[in-house]
């Protein structure tokens, strides 16, 4: 059973709402930035596709940040963490906000995501949150399909023409800064890993960068050398220049009218 | 997921999809073919469905091939003005629903071209026609999606306009046309009542929402009621038009005035229901006729947006050359990707042979 206000372990209530919200806000962020692309891909499988995977990380959003407003104790809503938290407040990682590029960026960044999520919901399947542990067992057969899905794009750009292939290596390199963030400890996380609520980001790496690396070989792309900066401070809320933006978009309705039910 | 979050208090029908006419459509539909016959006259005057093996005239091939092109590419254009507003809904779940909704729009718009490719023709020519201008799309996209609540006056006015099209159209005498309309239309009516309920929640929300959605309702009615295509007889009747052909080949079954009354039938009380008011001085009801009066259609706006002189005609086809243009890459990988592909499995196989 649940309780409201405290996770099974008693971790604070506070802390593990901040968990979840960083998990809820990667996936809200990635929908929006796919968002983008309905209507503006290479085809129109692919606008069904980018808008499919949108609506699968929707729907995690909407349920991780349901769960957060009861362990709180706020009682917040899916749309007052979404609509009305200011910059400061939103816990996701620069990868998600980066303005969206061409499409071999795209399915690079859906590679990275996909398989860290795809390895941290595995885990998180066996979270002593029950509610959490439901979340995950739906997320993780999601992440699956998005892992095939940007894994077969890479492989097709990397092995595909001689312009694809630089663009897919171009793209790996823009990606590599924003990749370590995903995979830093911070003490929610560490605190949230203790408790059995959540797991530790850093060891997500080694397997997340295994997988990616079969298919960069598969794809006959290099992976790029360390990046000689990396972003971060992401879970601490200190974003990007493109986050003010993308919050803009996505909040002005909402926070128009307030209290307006819709 | 939805299924339950547009409940009408009295269920009534709310579009055509929803009426007897969709239920005795699918019905024919079920009906043709039941014994077969070997002559397109023949087809045609049993009333029974053409399908691609079947002999047919060459007009009869390109009326179909032009009508399912402008169909198909009514969805794909169709997504801009929507997909306009996915990164600004106001609450997660109208994100989402907004999401699935395009995501159906582009779905549909596969299906069609898929039955366009049953009469010879190529996806690529035909999106290549559409970016060239020698293939159309409904008119109807060519004005903006300018606030939250035309979301709502798009699926409740542009979306049950279409059905009323779409389920006269589960008839038509072309087999994958008339299979494809089948299936669209379920979708299309449920597209329909979320537009219906955007605004119902609207009128029932702050004085600003209300505004807004009446606002919606009175740019989008005239166009909606445009998308019947001209009138039929009369003044503003077109000579030499394509309908007497049409409906002698099956397939086109009922006239545009026709349609449209019925759809403003149709319409009128949900207005009320909702609460807003259609911008028409001249609308009232005709105890005698038992059909809602409505006034002219502005048909100089009409043919102004046919002929390419919309607000956003210029810039509806740009997206759209745009994102191609830009996708031009990607599709040339895959295919090279999928050559190269065929190539190494041919060579295998090769090698397994010599092995064996």
């Amino acid at each position: 059973m649940n309780t409201p206000g405290r996770s099974r372990q008693g971790l604070d209530g506070e802390l593990a709402a901040a968990y979840l919200l960083g998990l809820a806000d990667d996936a809200l962020v990635y929908a929006q930035r796919l968002g983008e692309w309905v209507s503006r891909s290479p085809q129109v499988e692919e606008d069904m596709a980018l808008g499919n995977v949108a609506l699968d990380l929707i729907g995690q959003a909407r349920r991780l940040y349901t769960r957060a407003g009861e362990l709180d104790g706020t009682g917040r809503c899916e749309d007052d963490y979404a609509m009305l938290r200011d910059e400061r407040e939103f816990r996701n990682v620069h990868l998600v906000e980066q303005p969206r590029g061409d499409f071999g960026r795209e399915m690079v960044r859906m590679l990275w995501f996909a398989t860290y999520q795809h390895e941290l919901y595995t885990r998180l399947a066996a979270s002593t949150d029950q509610t959490l542990a439901g979340i995950a067992a739906k997320a993780v057969k999601e992440a699956a399909y998005h892992v095939t899905h940007a894994a077969t794009w890479v492989v097709r750009l990397g092995d595909g023409t001689t312009e694809s292939h630089e663009r897919a290596q171009l793209a790996l390199w823009w990606v590599a800064p924003y990749v370590g963030e995903l995979f830093t400890d911070d003490e929610i996380s560490i605190a949230a890993a203790d408790s059995g609520l959540g797991t530790l980001p850093s060891a997500l790496l080694a397997p997340v960068r295994a997988r990616i690396g079969a298919v960069l070989g598969e794809a006959t792309l290099e992976p790029p050398a360390a990046p000689t900066w990396s972003s971060s401070g992401g879970r601490r809320g200190v974003h990007s220049e493109a986050m003010g933006y993308l919050l803009a978009e996505l909040q002005h309705v909402a926070r128009s009218h307030p209290g307006a039910t819709w | 997921m939805y299924g339950n979050d547009f409940g009408d208090p009295d269920r009534a029908p709310l579009n055509a999809a929803e009426t007897s006419m969709y239920a005795d459509a699918v019905a024919a539909s079920a009906q043709a073919n039941s014994e077969l016959l070997d002559s397109f006259e023949a087809i045609i005057a049993a009333d029974q469905k053409v399908e691609p093996r079947d002999v047919m005239p060459e007009g009869y091939r390109q009326t179909l091939i032009r009508q399912i092109a402008q169909h198909a590419h009514s969805e794909i254009i169709g997504m801009q003005p929507e997909g306009n507003w996915i990164t600004r809904a106001p609450s997660l779940r109208r994100k989402a629903i907004l999401l699935a909704k395009v995501q159906d729009e582009a779905g549909h718009g596969l299906y069609l071209y898929s039955a366009a490719e049953t009469l010879g023709v190529d996806r690529s020519e035909l999106m290549d026609k559409l970016h060239a201008g020698k293939q159309k799309y409904s008119t109807i996209f060519n004005y903006p999606a300018l606030t939250w609540a035309d979301n709502g006056a798009i699926g409740w006015l542009v979306d049950g306009a279409a059905i009323m099209n779409q389920v006269a159209l589960c008839r038509c005498s072309y087999g994958p046309y008339s299979r494809a309309m089948i299936r669209i239309c379920k979708e299309e009516s449920f597209h329909q009542r979320q537009g219906f309920e955007i605004l119902w929640t609207l009128m029932r929300g702050t004085p600003a929402q209300q505004a807004m959605a009446q606002d919606a309702v009175n740019r989008f009615w005239w166009p909606a009621l445009m998308m019947f295509g001209p009138r039929d007889t009369g003044e503003h009747a077109i000579e030499g038009g394509h309908t007497a052909q049409s409906m002698a080949w099956g397939i086109k079954r009922f006239a545009n005035d026709e349609l449209r009354q019925r759809f403003v039938d149709m319409t009128v009380p949900q207005a009320q229901r909702i609460g807003v008011t259609l911008p028409d001085p001249d609308l009232r009801w005709n105890e005698q006729s038992g059909h809602w009066e409505f006034g002219e259609i502005d048909w100089d706006e009409f043919w102004a947006v046919l002929r390419g002189n919309g607000p956003c005609n210029a810039q509806r086809i740009a997206h759209k050359i745009r994102a191609h243009d830009e996708g031009a890459w990607v599709r040339e990988a895959a295919m090279a990707y999928a050559d190269k592909a065929a190539r190494r499995a041919a060579s295998a196989r090769e090698k397994e042979g010599n092995a064996a």
